[in-house]
């Protein structure tokens, strides 16, 4: 490990302050954090410990529901508001990991974790992502790798929840040292065309403060639907987030949003304008083709075409049939 | 010669004994070599090559010399400084805590010229490729065979042609290896985790050029091995100069990287299979090229013609040197492999000449003891229903199928000796060094004193994984139950024998008048004493006897079969298995618990090679990708599924090895399950959902 000094800030303000000059990062429940700085990969000077600030827990109801960054995965999934009006974000939390994980791991930490690449996650290789001027995965081990928006970097976006409540509209609160700004998750993240080190927007003294869930419709279904190699301790290699506003078996409008195959969670408009006016059961293949259209598989990562567009087919047939039930 | 007990009168040994260290494990009491810490001890450290092939032209340690906290350095623990796989130990350090000896590590620099290597097979059998030894081409060949192929094959009406690939599975025990070394003047003590105390302790007098009576290796506990701990491990010697160097013990367990990179692995292998039978199944020659690399090790042997009986065949075999971490044995070497292949073209044969599978592996199969057990196999998982369905016949997109393969082994054991002691206040301690890699050898040991001498299991003190305890060999090839089991009978015999005459002596009777059952001493005129009584009559004079194997009491050669129910979701590429009917021949039954968890984590070890486990090599850099437990998967209880273990015992045959074998052919019977789902032949391991999907495309 590299030395870092360790700070706890008391307040919002004094995190800004921390994080100020671009050296310092927030620790949070550190299962992401910690195995980086066991292995080295751009250690920060200063490590700023935010668990002593009351107002990023808890999960609160307004007009939707507002859940502070420092919610577990296993509160997520166990809140009864989430469960049945969000189910789609229950079932993403749930997926990640294994319990014990679930019960550190954050959501603010789960949205702004880094990628899992086998290159990037071990000191032996300089890739791009970490300031080298090569990617390893075009011409090397690419099976779980990026077959949308890839290029210079093909990492794929790890996070399950992230699908998942951009499908469901979420808002991001972010405080920084000029105070606090709302953001769509949708626009949160950023592929390595746009910024190749850093997979989000946040500005280097900003944290996510609150995330904003909007007012739950009778008329929304929702799902997440993960496909992983190992029922446990498993990244998603493909995961489909779905929330479609139904009138009667007719799609109103809807989001889809694809998991673990592009290196931002990947929003696909087209497949949802297929649904839209449509009986959903009479949709569904034309939407599942249009999810995977334009995707461009490396050498080793093809299958994830078929099984993401087959994945969707799933999670759409089961909301057609009024079920959802994570796999 | 020797013999058991009748079976139907032994009243702990073939019964359900709970493990004696099971309590200790699940409560984290048991001290494992990671537990072990002596006063003053140091963590150490390695440096390893970060290169598939490289020259160390110079190594600077200064600054980690110089760092606080360090104690010792050493930059000359590799015996030639030519690297030959990424992963090799090049340095060491070690300091007062793991913190500081990764610094320090961190710290060394070593000035490196490359050279070009080859990590896969496929490269390193190119005729232009580099070669990982200068003096040596990487491939050698080698060819065996029997009776006359060509006449073999023309006496065929049916001939299939097939190809198969399987990868490289690291061993991945839970505890990593390691060791903790000690000096007290020049006597060394050795905490390892190993299979095989004595050779460790053999191999460690050897490497340090010291005499072995000053070298005491000790193993209470450890965390898996699968043969890839059976010697003594380079980290071990380093781990003693570390010591000597730094003045204090040190510890040093390799991390799960150095694990997957550096000791050992069950090789690859590509494999050409013909076969030629009659159109009802006979089998009339087969035939087979076939290729494994096993690293710098070299060797990657693939035990064709695997267990069914041919009038003539030929192997043509390629062992493949690569710059990767050498082979070791790795439970069943060269079976799996070998099982895999053989067991899927079978299948193949029977469904293209329209024939049970199982028929057509009863007509070819010379094994008197697996017939009966293909019998109950098939019984168990209602073969006779499953037959009718048409492969890929299901509805739906997630289809079932069943599957199946055979398994053998062959090894005995023999030569270990043991010593007992029986103290005046009736208690009992057994020693042997012996160790217990997590197959219950403890349990083991005290169930077979315990039997001789008519005591509860909990009366014995079964004291083993010490190298000051008497010789016993290695725990590989599944030889430690009728090694060890004969050892201990004889010796509890002979403690019996001297306690009878003791007593004997103080009731005035003669010695063969007593008997010793249900914790007492009864003698043929009535009397009965409880055991406490009798070895009161000891006074001063403790039994303390020495005994060693017998012929007569343990056997070798195994047999068994093994049938897999899979389900396949062809949307996804999943497969999930739904059970496995498992028929395991285990001789006479020591301890059924200890043996049913034998077959049990056998099977779980096979699925995973058949679904999950690969090493993943990169070509460009030389190195493995996935050298952790996120990216190399293991099977987790949730992919585990119902296993239906079926002990099929012949007490008559004595004490046999059971670890190896039940292992040796789920992914065979998962591969034929697979195919008898969906209709498509899977022939590349691990078969994971890529190429699931692909092959079905590709239908
Ligand atoms: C074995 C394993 C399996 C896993 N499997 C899955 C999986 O299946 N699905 C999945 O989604 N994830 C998975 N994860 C990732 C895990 O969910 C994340 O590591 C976790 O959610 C991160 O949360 P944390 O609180 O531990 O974050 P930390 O490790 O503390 O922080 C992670 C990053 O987020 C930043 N951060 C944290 N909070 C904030 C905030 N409020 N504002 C701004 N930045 C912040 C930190 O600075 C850091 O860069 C897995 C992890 C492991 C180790
Ligand atoms: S995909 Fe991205 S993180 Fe992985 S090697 Fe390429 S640049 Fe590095």
């Amino acid at each position: 490990m590299v030395p870092f000094d360790l700070v706890s800030p008391r307040n919002l303000r004094d995190v800004a302050e921390s994080l100020a000059d671009g050296r310092g990062e927030i620790l949070a429940g550190g299962t992401d954090l910690l195995d980086r700085l066991k292995e080295r990969i751009d250690p920060p000077a200063r490590v700023v410990n935010i668990k002593s600030l009351k107002e990023l827990y808890g999960i609160t109801e307004d007009s939707g529901l507002s859940l502070g960054p420092l919610t577990t995965m296993t509160e997520v999934a166990g809140n009864d508001r989430v469960r049945h009006q969000y189910p789609a974000l229950a079932e993403a939390a749930l997926s990640v990991a294994t319990p014990q994980l679930r019960n550190m791991a954050t959501l603010g930490g789960n949205l702004c974790q880094r990628p899992r690449c086998w290159y990037f996650r071990s000191n032996d290789y300089p890739c791009l992502k970490k300031g080298g001027s090569v990617c390893y995965a075009v011409t090397g081990r690419n099976k779980y790798h990026a077959i949308f928006g890839g290029g210079p970097s093909y990492i794929v976006h790890p996070s399950d929840t992230a699908p998942a409540l951009i499908a469901l509209g979420a808002q991001l609160e972010i405080h920084g040292a000029t105070g606090k700004r709302m953001l769509p998750l949708h626009d949160f993240f950023q592929g390595p065309r746009e910024n190749l080190l850093h997979e989000n927007r946040l500005q280097r003294d900003e944290l996510i403060t609150r995330v904003q869930l909007p007012p739950a419709k009778e008329s929304t279904r929702s799902t997440f639907l993960k496909f992983r190699e190992k029922q446990s301790l498993d990244f998603a290699i493909s995961s489909v987030a779905v929330a479609l506003d139904m009138d009667g078996d007719t799609v109103r409008d809807g989001r889809i949003v694809l998991g673990g195959v592009a290196p931002v969670p990947w929003s696909v408009p087209a497949a949802v304008q297929q649904l839209q006016g449509r009986r959903l059961g009479s949709a569904i293949d034309d939407a599942a083709e249009a999810a995977v259209e334009g995707a461009r598989p490396l050498d080793e990562n093809g299958f994830k075409v078929t099984l993401t567009r087959n994945l969707l087919r799933r999670a759409l047939q089961q909301l057609a049939q009024g079920k959802a039930d994570a796999r | 010669m020797a013999s058991w007990k009748p079976y139907d009168e032994m009243k702990v040994m073939g019964q359900r004994q709970p493990r004696l260290d099971g309590p200790e494990k699940v409560t984290g009491r048991a001290r494992y070599t990671y537990d072990q810490r002596p006063p003053g001890m140091l963590y150490g450290v390695l440096l390893t090559s970060p290169h598939a092939a490289a020259r160390v032209v110079a190594i600077d340690a200064d600054r980690a010399r110089a760092l606080p906290g360090v104690r010792a350095v050493l930059t000359d623990i590799h015996p030639t400084g030519n690297v030959r796989f990424a992963g090799e130990y090049v340095a060491a350090v070690a300091a007062v805590n793991k913190q500081v000896a990764l610094d320090a590590v961190a710290l060394i620099e070593v000035n490196w010229q490359t050279r070009a290597h080859v990590v896969t097979l496929w490269e390193a059998i190119d005729e232009d490729a580099p070669r990982v030894f200068a003096d040596k081409d990487n491939v050698t060949e080698s060819e065996r065979g029997d009776g006359d192929v060509d006449a073999g094959f023309s006496q065929a009406e049916t001939i299939v042609e097939a190809e198969f690939f399987t990868q490289v599975q690291t061993h991945s025990p839970l505890e990593t290896h390691g060791s903790v070394a000690a000096w007290d003047g020049d006597e060394l003590t050795v905490w390892d985790s190993t299979q095989a105390v004595h050779g460790v302790r053999e191999g460690l007098a050897k490497a340090l050029e010291m005499p072995a009576n000053k070298v005491r290796v000790i193993c209470h506990h450890m965390g898996g091995g699968f043969g890839a701990k059976l010697g003594p491990g380079a980290y071990s010697v380093i781990a003693a100069k570390l010591a000597r160097q730094a003045g204090a013990p040190v510890q040093l367990m390799l991390s799960r990287k150095d694990q997957h990179l550096s000791v050992g692995n069950r090789p690859d292998s590509w494999q050409q299979l013909k076969l030629g039978a009659t159109k009802d199944g006979q089998f009339t020659a087969f035939e087979c090229t076939t290729w494994g690399s096993g690293g710098i090790g070299g060797r990657g042997g693939v035990s064709q013609p695997y267990v069914y009986s041919f009038p003539a065949w030929k192997q043509q075999h390629h062992d493949v040197a690569t710059n990767t971490g050498g082979a070791r044995a790795f439970r069943a070497p060269g079976r799996p492999q070998a099982c895999f292949a053989m067991e899927q073209i079978i299948d193949e044969m029977a469904w293209k000449l329209g024939l049970d599978p199982l028929d057509v592996r009863l007509r070819n199969d010379g094994n008197e003891t697996r017939h009966e057990q293909w019998r109950i196999g098939a019984e168990r998982i209602d073969w006779p229903r499953w037959r009718r369905r048409e492969p890929g016949a299901g509805a739906g997109p997630i289809k079932r199928g069943v599957g199946m393969g055979a398994s053998i082994w062959f090894t005995g054991g023999r030569g270990t000796k043991a010593q007992m002691d029986i103290l005046s206040d009736g208690t009992v301690e057994v020693r042997c060094g012996t160790q217990d890699l997590g197959t219950g050898t403890r349990t083991l040991v005290a169930a077979v004193a315990a039997e001789e001498l008519g005591l509860p299991i909990a009366a014995i003190n079964a004291r083993i994984g010490d190298s000051d305890f008497p010789y016993s060999g290695g725990s590989g090839g599944s030889t430690t139950a009728p090694s060890v089991a004969p050892a201990i009978k004889n010796t509890a015999e002979k403690a019996k024998a001297e306690l009878a005459i003791v007593v004997a002596r103080h009731l005035g009777v003669a010695a063969d008048t007593l008997s010793f059952v249900d914790g007492t001493v009864r003698v043929a005129s009535g009397q009965t004493l409880s055991w406490r009584e009798a070895c009161a009559m000891l006074g001063a004079n403790a039994v303390s006897v020495q005994g060693e194997w017998q012929e007569g009491l343990s056997g070798s050669n195994v047999a068994g079969c093994q049938f897999a129910e899979v389900e396949v979701d062809t949307e996804t590429g999943r497969i999930s298995v739904i059970k496995v009917v498992a028929v395991a021949d285990c001789g006479l039954i020591v301890d059924r618990l200890t043996t049913e968890s034998q077959v049990n984590g056998a099977v779980i070890q096979g699925i995973s090679y058949a679904l999950l486990e690969e090493r993943i090599m990169d070509s460009e850099t030389g190195r493995m990708v996935n050298a952790d437990f996120e990216n190399y998967k293991v099977l987790g209880a949730l992919e585990t599924p119902e296993i239906d273990v079926i002990l099929y015992d012949q007490p008559e045959r004595g004490v046999i090895g059971i670890g190896e074998p039940p292992t040796i052919p789920t992914s065979a019977a998962v591969a034929n399950a697979v195919y008898h789902a969906i209709g498509v032949r899977l022939r590349d391991l691990p078969m994971t959902p890529d190429k699931v999907l692909r092959a079905l495309e590709g239908a």
